[in-house]
């Protein structure tokens, strides 16, 4: 089922490390920048220090500083700066230090990355990729646990990708700086250190636009992505003690979504909750709703659920653990669509 | 032919400024500040409370007591010195390492500690304080400082508005759009740019091809001071005089104080061994703005041993029972953050406010 693209067939003895999240994506960011000149990465603190939380580690001893840049303070600057680099044919690579940080550099992304392929009719595009940590999780003082997502999803012409487990970072990270338009890349930083995975060592890639069901049952379907993940999971196991059967779908690109993986399942339950920490107003869920609506309505038996943060900054330290969705929350919403 | 580059010369233009030597010496008798004894031995109080309250809180947050903190210790002479050639009326828009100078414009203590925590209320600035909550946003506060001295210059106060960032902070779009705004206004702001030579890890070299940060001013037009951030004679001064200027109708100011952390960036797992040596340690707390007031104060017999640790004892006592007035605050809830969103709640949030509720009943 995880389709993984081998870059080299012939190597069937494929090996494999046990990374975190962390870890795999300096470990994308390493083969990307041994294997392609092109590559280059742009940030506040990635090159001496290994980024805040050493994604980048070592990448500045390694690969010099021409090519893992600390550069100046300046969101704006480090994207605007990106977009000119991949005008002029490279591949940069930058960092958001939290993704709560990426407003000032809004205007870029929207107003220019977006727009320059269509605008140039292809004459110009920007490969680029945003890296940018995001979510509550992990304590953190104001503005540093934000989960926009939607304020991406909602611009046409990037690309949103969020991966949950650590092969995914890789794969997905590796198809992000590859691909020939600007990706979002969200990291759930909650997730970094969270789990360790068998992540293989060569260069792979997993297909943008492409969800993974990571579980399977006939009742409901719950769908999210990214940090919430774990809650859906641990949420479906509870309703399974209870006979409740869940297919969990893990939707790992935001844009475009996975209209398929999405109705399949749902034509087959009948019934979604769609789990997310962003605020619920203007939240991807909406537009996961649109989905079901125009593929599914028919086949629904109990009104779709939402399970989401709430419509206020998202709260420091301790107070996000009420903010965030819980697996309680996740269950009583299950148990309401399936006692419809 | 080829032309000059206006560069060439630019540095002698931009010396720093230095009152109060390394060894406790006054090496500029003309700039020396006209300050009562009273007033010494003040700001040498407030500096050593201040650098009490630095390792308390250190501590208080290993304790798992406190949330975010950014330590201070080190840039005494750039904080005190420069908070203290204020008026009570003149408005603050400091940045998260800039606590002290709230704390001495008159936000209590508790409250700075609920900040800490991540509660509202201590960004709730009292009725007296012309103040707004420090600034986790890099940059954010420079434009807005130049709003509030428009404001300031509209309604004919006497008074100005001050801000801080940080030598990373001068990188940012708003730093720029910030001061030149206030250049253009003639707006009466200070701009304080705090130079302690790193933005987290990433030296001051790397921000920027300019040889000071203070020169920027000159590119519009506004004037801009190189000073010793270590000496709080020199910090006190520059910024008195700007003060004077802005008051006067004369426009803004931007100040750079060459200073240095000692600890690390903020309390949240920065190592600042990866990135600083010991030998540059060394060579700044050589320069430390206590060390060479207290020998200033000691040469004119204003200044004792006791005198020093009566103001830490009272120091630790007064952090002591602040911590515990916040210890007792009202915990806030996702309610009370609904409830405060708008002045009138909008539908989707009371029904979110109810689901709520029921939750927070249980
Ligand atoms: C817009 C924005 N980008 C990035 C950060 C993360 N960050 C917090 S402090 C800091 C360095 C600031 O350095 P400087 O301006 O020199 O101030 P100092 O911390 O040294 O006082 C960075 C990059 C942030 N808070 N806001
Ligand atoms: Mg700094």
């Amino acid at each position: 089922m995880m389709d993984i693209k081998m870059e080299d067939q012939k190597t069937q003895t494929k090996t494999t490390q046990s990374l975190t999240m962390v870890q795999a994506i300096n470990d994308a960011l390493k083969t990307m920048l041994e294997q392609d000149e092109t590559t280059i990465l742009l940030g506040e603190d990635i090159g001496k220090n290994g980024g805040v939380f050493r994604a980048t580690e070592g990448l500045q001893e390694q690969f010099g500083e021409d090519r893992v840049i600390d550069t100046p303070l300046s969101e704006s600057g480090i994207v605007g700066t990106s977009i000119g680099l991949a005008v002029n044919g490279f591949k940069p690579v930058c960092e958001m230090q939290f993704m709560g940080f990426i407003y000032p550099a809004y205007d870029q992304i929207m107003t220019h990355a977006s727009r320059l392929r269509m605008k140039t009719m292809g004459h110009y595009s920007v490969p680029m990729v945003i890296r940018a940590p995001y979510g509550a999780g992990i304590r953190a003082p104001e503005i540093h646990s934000d989960s926009m997502e939607s304020i991406f999803t909602h611009m046409p012409g990037v690309k949103v990708v969020c991966p949950a487990t650590p092969k995914d970072a890789k794969g997905l990270l590796i198809a992000a700086i590859e691909d020939p338009d600007p990706v979002i890349f969200m990291e759930p930083m909650r997730s970094y250190r969270a789990q360790r995975e068998e992540v293989p060592t060569e260069k792979y890639q997993l297909p943008i636009g492409k969800g993974e069901k990571i579980k399977e049952g006939d009742d409901v379907t719950i769908i999210t992505w990214g940090a919430m993940l774990s809650v859906a999971k641990q949420a479906a196991e509870q309703a399974e003690s209870q006979g409740i059967g869940c297919d969990v779908l893990d939707l790992k690109t935001l844009y475009p979504l996975d209209r398929n993986l999405i109705a399949e399942s749902v034509q087959k339950t009948g019934r979604a909750v769609i789990v997310h920490e962003a605020h619920q107003t203007g939240g991807l869920s909406q537009d996961i709703l649109s989905v079901i609506n125009d593929t599914s309505f028919l086949y629904l038996r109990a009104p779709i659920e939402r399970v989401t943060g709430f419509d206020v900054p998202v709260p420091f330290f301790a107070l996000e653990d009420h903010y965030l969705p819980t697996a309680k929350r996740v269950l009583s919403s299950i148990e309401k669509a399936v006692h419809f | 032919m080829s032309f000059k580059s206006p560069l060439e010369g630019i540095d002698e233009k931009f010396e720093m400024i230095q009152i109060l030597n390394e060894d406790g010496e006054i090496v500029n008798e003309d700039a020396m500040p006209d300050l009562s004894d009273e007033d010494l031995v003040e700001i040498m109080r407030r500096m050593v409370y201040t650098r009490v309250l630095d390792q308390r809180s250190i501590a208080l947050n290993r304790q798992g007591r406190l949330g975010f903190y950014a330590p201070t210790a080190g840039q005494e002479a750039s904080q005190i010195g420069s908070h203290f050639a204020l008026e009570k009326e003149d408005f603050l828009l400091p940045a998260y390492r800039d606590v002290p100078q709230l704390i001495w414009h008159g936000l209590p203590l508790y409250q700075a500690f609920l900040f800490s925590r991540g509660h509202f209320h201590g960004n709730q600035m009292p009725e007296d304080v012309n103040a707004v909550s420090p600034q986790i946003i890099i940059g954010a506060q420079i434009t807005q400082a130049a709003g509030v001295a428009l404001g300031l210059k509209r309604r004919g106060k006497p008074n100005v508005a001050i801000t801080y960032t940080g030598d990373g902070g001068a990188s940012q779009g708003d730093f720029y759009e910030g001061i030149n705004f206030a250049g253009a206004y003639q707006a009466p702001a200070i701009f304080v740019v705090q130079n302690n030579q790193f933005a987290i890890s990433v030296p001051v070299e790397k921000q920027s091809a300019a040889n000071t940060i203070a020169q920027k001013a000159a590119a519009v037009g506004v004037p801009g001071f190189l000073v010793d951030g270590m000496d709080v004679f020199a910090v006190y001064q520059v910024v008195k005089e700007a003060r004077e200027r802005a008051v006067n109708g004369d426009g803004p100011t931007l100040i750079e104080t060459m200073t240095y952390r000692y600890g690390p960036h903020t309390m949240a797992g920065d190592d600042p061994t990866r990135y600083r040596s010991e030998d540059m340690n060394d060579k700044w707390e050589k320069r430390d703005p206590l060390v060479r007031f207290r020998k200033f104060l000691e040469g004119k017999d204003l200044w004792s041993e006791e005198k020093e640790n009566e103001v830490i004892e009272t120091a630790k006592e007064e952090i002591k029972a602040a911590i515990k007035k916040a210890d007792g605050h009202d915990k806030q809830k996702v309610t009370d953050l609904i409830s405060i969103m708008y002045e009138e709640l909008p539908s989707n949030l009371k029904e979110q406010m109810e689901e709520y509720k029921e939750k927070e009943s249980k």
